[in-house]
């Protein structure tokens, strides 16, 4: 049925389907509407069989969620940026003890300086938790791959993220098809745990590991990823066959049949880009793009495969890995290991800076010119950088940085022609 | 059976009657089809408070829910010399999740029992003071807020025992530890407001609360299964003395347990809903120099120049321990 909804509700609509038993719930924005609509479904008794608990910290959240899957629950919750860091512990623990827990990312930046804007700093700082990380690029595809999130953790005992930009997607209102609960039943089985918590049957989880065994217990998760690689265009399958949707899988390309340059991205921003390629197109660029949906697993060979003819690879990410530069583009570059071609980093929308289709328009002429540096900061304000940068050879009481910065750009308003 | 009025305690000794008691009013431990929840040849150092207590409350715990019982356990010695695979001791369904979440933890399985239609299954947390009243606090208060349906277990020994006996807030005045050294002016641990969780506990109007020590094993059975007796949070502390830690002989443990009682410095009482209910009595108080003098992470107060001012502070602690709660024979607590 279609319906114009806000990105968040049309996220709790379809894990509300899910027929999720446990949902624990800390607000922490721009996720907070997606746990507000549920915790109203179950209080008003229209999503049963649920408990709903408010929690003290994001670290007590998963750790409930932990507790619940343990003992046998289909487990939610949801988080970002502060957040998910604050959980970090129990983050690497769920997917350590295998626990197959469905928490959405709502991308948003880590301070300091705080900020609540999308990027991908926070769902990108836990790519070697153990969890899968699957982005979704329109709201469409968040509320899909929730529904396959919950299938494919419970199949491999593994987690998984699935991760939607803060306020461009959760806040947005936009047409998307919701599913029937009917659907949703018929591809999606109920949850039978690998190991459960049960007076039946005691075991112990999570008792210490040693040397002798603690890097097969490591491998293992590998391994499942390894699997997920194969699970998941099969999952997105079986998902089109129920719901008539193309939802999913590893990657995707657009336009990048003949092209010459490939813009490597994830989440929303791959719409502004498929606008700008659009564009570029109808005036003969040969120009495509390769969006990815699942970071973790890694797809190195889809990757591969999809830029290995290609001249040059622009990879555009909301993401920086201080003292390098690209966290997407090391994988990036991991996949075409021995191939010879141009590469780019582009670090662009850190924060929530608008990635604009007449920015976009300039650096991908530019990088068809290979007159990109190998590292691009896509509209970095020079002048801010360098009065700070004097300010601090002027002398050691500088002062706070960020302050400074803000003080020399002056009034968001003032900005406003 | 015939039987006669019973006295726990035989004049001038602590030896607990038991083979005199109607069957029904014996320890959990003299069944013969007990259920060891903590199986014999775990790690744990001779003379282990922890290992008596948990053994005693967790036994208790199963009677009292006949077996219907999980348990959700912080880092800690406890997590550490029950495990490693395969030479688990549990018995029961049993989980370690981190050092901080053990409450949290307990709150997911709980949570997970209700929904499964499965809420005869009742749910124990349990961790060390550190696990409690440290790093888990965040998530116990939550816990008790919420008012979850989770006993948690705070087996407390003082300090950070299985990282080396580093200082705890539940470590007391003056005691030494790797990280309270008895050095310079102040020596040990200092004399601050402390941090007795049952207290905060009470603050959340739980439906229960209870303190015991390793030295009286049947009030501790009680009170676990008074517990049990609840629905929604309820936190039992319990005493643990830990020889290495302590600095006390291994065969002194339970000895060292009932002299914190006797001498005040560790209250022993129930409370319901934020109200004391009951509290153990002293029989005769004993000076605090009977319990400081045989534990080393005390012997900087003694010696050649024993240091009078902080034995007299410690001494007025207890003091005011015994007035608060109670415990003076001749009071009745109402």
């Amino acid at each position: 049925m279609l319906k114009q909804i806000e990105g968040s509700r049309a996220v709790a609509e379809a894990i509300a389907m899910c027929r999720p038993e446990v949902v624990c719930a800390y607000p922490i924005s721009p996720q907070t509407h997606i746990v507000e609509a549920l915790g109203e479904s179950v209080k008003s008794g229209e999503l049963a069989n649920c408990e709903f608990i408010n929690v003290e910290s994001e670290f007590a959240a998963m750790s409930v969620a932990i507790g619940a899957s343990a003992a046998g629950a289909r487990s939610y919750t949801a988080t970002a940026s502060q957040g998910l860091l604050f959980m970090v512990e129990a983050v690497y623990n769920a997917s350590g003890l295998g626990l197959p827990i469905v928490m959405t990312v709502a991308n948003r930046a880590i301070g300091a300086p705080i900020n609540i804007w999308n990027d991908h700093s926070d769902s990108l700082s836990q790519r070697d938790s153990g969890w899968m990380q699957l982005f979704a690029e329109t709201n469409q595809e968040a509320l899909d791959l929730h529904i396959q999130a919950f299938r494919l953790a419970e199949e491999l005992s593994l987690p998984v993220m699935v991760c939607m930009d803060g306020f461009i997607l959760t806040h947005a209102y936009e047409r998307v098809d919701m599913p029937t609960q009917q659907q949703v039943d018929a591809y999606l089985p109920p949850y039978e745990p690998r190991q459960v918590l049960d007076p039946r049957a005691p075991v112990s989880i999570g008792a210490m590991v040693g040397p002798e065994a603690f890097m097969e217990v490591r491998y293992l998760a590998h391994a499942k990823q390894m699997q997920a690689l194969e699970r998941i265009p099969q999952l997105a399958a079986e998902f089109k066959q129920v719901f008539g949707r193309d939802t999913g899988g590893l990657t995707h390309t657009y336009r990048a049949e003949d092209a010459e340059t490939i813009v490597v991205a994830m989440g929303s921003v791959l719409g502004t880009i498929k606008d700008t390629i659009d564009e570029m197109r109808d005036d003969g660029h040969k120009i495509g793009v390769l969006g990815i949906t699942s970071y973790r697993p890694f797809p190195l060979a889809q990757v591969r495969a999809a830029l290995q003819n290609t001249k040059r690879v622009v990879v555009l990410e909301k993401s920086l890995a201080v003292g390098i530069g690209g966290i997407l583009s090391t994988d990036v570059r991991m996949a075409l290991s021995g191939i010879q071609l141009h590469g780019y980093t582009v670090v662009a929308g850190l924060g929530g800076r608008a990635i604009t289709r007449k920015s976009l328009h300039k650096l991908f002429r530019e990088a068809e010119q290979d007159a990109l540096q190998p590292l691009t900061f896509l509209d970095l304000d020079w002048n801010v950088v360098n009065k700070q940068l004097a300010r601090e050879r002027a002398g050691r009481r500088s002062g706070p940085a960020a302050e400074n910065m803000l003080r020399d750009i002056g009034t968001v308003a003032s900005k406003i022609a | 059976m015939p039987f006669q009025p019973i006295k726990f305690y035989q004049t001038g000794t602590f030896t607990v009657g038991n083979r005199l008691l109607n069957p029904d009013d014996r320890s959990v431990q003299s069944h013969q089809d007990r259920i060891n929840s903590i199986n014999s040849g775990h790690r744990a150092c001779q003379g282990c408070g922890e290992a008596l207590g948990a053994r005693y409350a967790l036994d208790a715990a199963m009677e009292a829910t006949g077996s219907q019982l999980i348990a959700a356990n912080a880092t800690g010695c406890l997590e550490v010399f029950t495990t490693p695979y395969p030479e688990t001791s549990w018995q029961i369904p049993w989980m370690h999740s981190l050092f901080g979440n053990a409450a949290a933890v307990a709150t997911g399985i709980a949570a997970a029992m209700k929904v499964k239609g499965r809420s005869d299954v009742r749910v124990i947390a349990q961790g060390g003071d550190g696990g409690t009243t440290d790093i888990g606090f965040g998530c116990l208060s939550g816990m008790f807020e919420r008012n979850d349906d989770v006993l948690y277990i705070c087996y407390d020994n003082e300090a950070y025992m299985n990282t080396g006996v580093q200082r705890s807030s539940a470590t007391p005045a003056a005691a030494r530890t790797a990280t309270t050294m008895p050095v310079g002016p102040n020596p040990g641990n200092v004399f601050g407001q402390g941090k007795f969780v049952p207290a905060i506990a009470m603050a959340h109007e739980i439906p229960y609360v209870a303190t015991a020590t390793v030295a009286d094993l049947r009030d501790l059975e009680a009170k676990v299964k008074r517990a049990m007796e609840f629905r929604g949070a309820r936190y039992i502390h319990i005493l643990v003395p830990c020889p290495l830690g302590w600095g006390s002989a291994s065969h002194d443990t339970i000895r060292i347990a009932r002299l914190a009682h006797e001498t005040g410095m560790f209250p022993v009482f129930e409370a319901e809903y934020g109200v004391q209910v009951s509290a153990l009595p002293i029989r005769e108080q004993l000076p605090v120099e009977e319990y400081l003098k045989p534990q080393k992470r005390f012997a900087h107060l003694f010696g050649a120049k024993p240091k009078l001012d902080m034995i007299a502070k410690i001494q007025e602690r207890a003091d005011r321990n015994i007035r608060k709660y109670g415990q003076a024979p001749q009071q009745e607590v109402v």
